[in-house]
């Protein structure tokens, strides 16, 4: 493996990865005007962001119930309003506690 | 940059701070494969720095490793980060309307999971200098962690690292739940795309390697479903976003 292939290697990651990020942003300029589309963006974050949390979140926790205990935890503290920073720590130290009972 | 200005990009940085948490401990696991490929510490910055993103990059490990083509591997980033474009998608609508053009450009390079999520959940358009605020707390936790499982090896605890990654879970969580709380809607989505999401790892065809386009598959299928039944009013668009 030379230097040289993983700079290459580098820069087409970069440049793909930005590419998908802006080309949204600069074409879609105005506000869109079509019910089913801003409908369909209006629900993206909830579809995507749950998706990307269950099962996942449970695969990445030492054990399926410390991964369980640290999404209610952050459930129920955003339930009841607390703030994004709480939440996560609270989910954090609830992972790593019923890690440590297993 | 204004007084207001500044206000929002310190709100960004406090919010953001549970991101550069997690990151760290992500990136740190990114770091020492990036040791075990021949990486080095520069090499590994320049990588994390320039892509900021997870899956993508332990993907790239993969292929640099075993001397890909650089056809492969733009396929391979497109495949596995294509979520992001329906991201900016939704941010594009999100960004306040008196925002600069030149703006989206380096609010481009902030789009990941956990900076969109917590970009668009924040109440109200969004400013790029909030936006800004999360990026920069987030960044030097990705980065510095990358650099440090390169030049430092296993040395943080399996059960903290995997405590502190839960945290990037949990802020998806406590951006959904109150959405979810407040409009049954946007609990229907979460609900079905959950079960989609579950039963597709389930199925053999994706894999852990596919996750990212099970992910895209699913948000096209249930938001576009959604969109359908639940159609969002003119005026609620935006002014009804929690």
């Amino acid at each position: 493996m030379t230097g040289g292939h993983v700079w290459l290697c580098v820069a087409v990651m970069a440049g793909v990865t930005y590419a998908i990020r802006l080309l949204p942003l600069i074409l879609l300029r105005h506000e869109i005007r079509n019910v089913w589309f801003r409908s369909f963006l209006h629900y993206v974050p909830y579809a995507t962001l749950s998706a990307m949390t269950i099962p996942a979140a449970l695969l990445d926790a030492p054990t399926p119930l410390a991964g369980a205990a640290g999404l209610l935890v952050a459930g129920a503290l955003a339930y009841l309003g607390r703030n994004l920073l709480l939440s996560a720590a609270a989910a954090s130290l609830a992972v790593w506690l019923v890690g440590l009972l297993a | 940059m204004t007084r207001r200005d500044l206000i929002r990009f310190l709100r960004g940085l406090r919010d953001g701070l549970p991101i550069g948490a997690g990151y760290f401990a992500v990136s740190f696991a990114f770091g020492i494969q990036a040791r075990e490929v021949g990486l080095s510490a520069f090499q590994t910055f320049v990588l994390s720095g320039s892509n900021l993103t997870s899956a993508g990059q332990f993907a790239g490990l993969r292929i640099i490793q075993a001397g890909g083509a650089l056809a492969a591997m733009a396929l391979t980033q497109l495949v596995i980060n294509l979520r992001y474009c329906l991201m900016s998608c939704a941010l594009s609508q999100k960004l306040a309307r008196d925002v600069p053009f030149w703006h989206r450009f380096f609010i481009a390079c902030g789009v990941t999971d956990e900076i969109f999520a917590v970009g668009v959940g924040a109440p109200g358009p969004l400013r790029p200098a909030y936006f800004y605020g999360l990026t920069a707390i987030s960044w030097p936790g990705w980065v510095a962690g990358s650099v440090l499982g390169v030049l430092a090896g296993d040395i943080l605890p399996g059960s903290v690292s995997q405590a502190l990654a839960i945290a990037l879970y949990a802020m998806f969580v406590a951006i959904v739940v109150p959405a979810a709380k407040a409009d049954r809607r946007v609990l229907a989505v979460s609900l079905a795309a959950v079960a989609l999401s579950v039963l597709g790892q389930a199925l053999p065809l994706f894999g852990p390697r596919h996750a990212g386009m099970l992910i895209v598959i699913v948000t096209v299928v249930v938001a576009g479903v959604a969109a359908f039944l639940f159609p969002v009013g003119e005026a609620s668009g935006k002014g009804g976003e929690p």
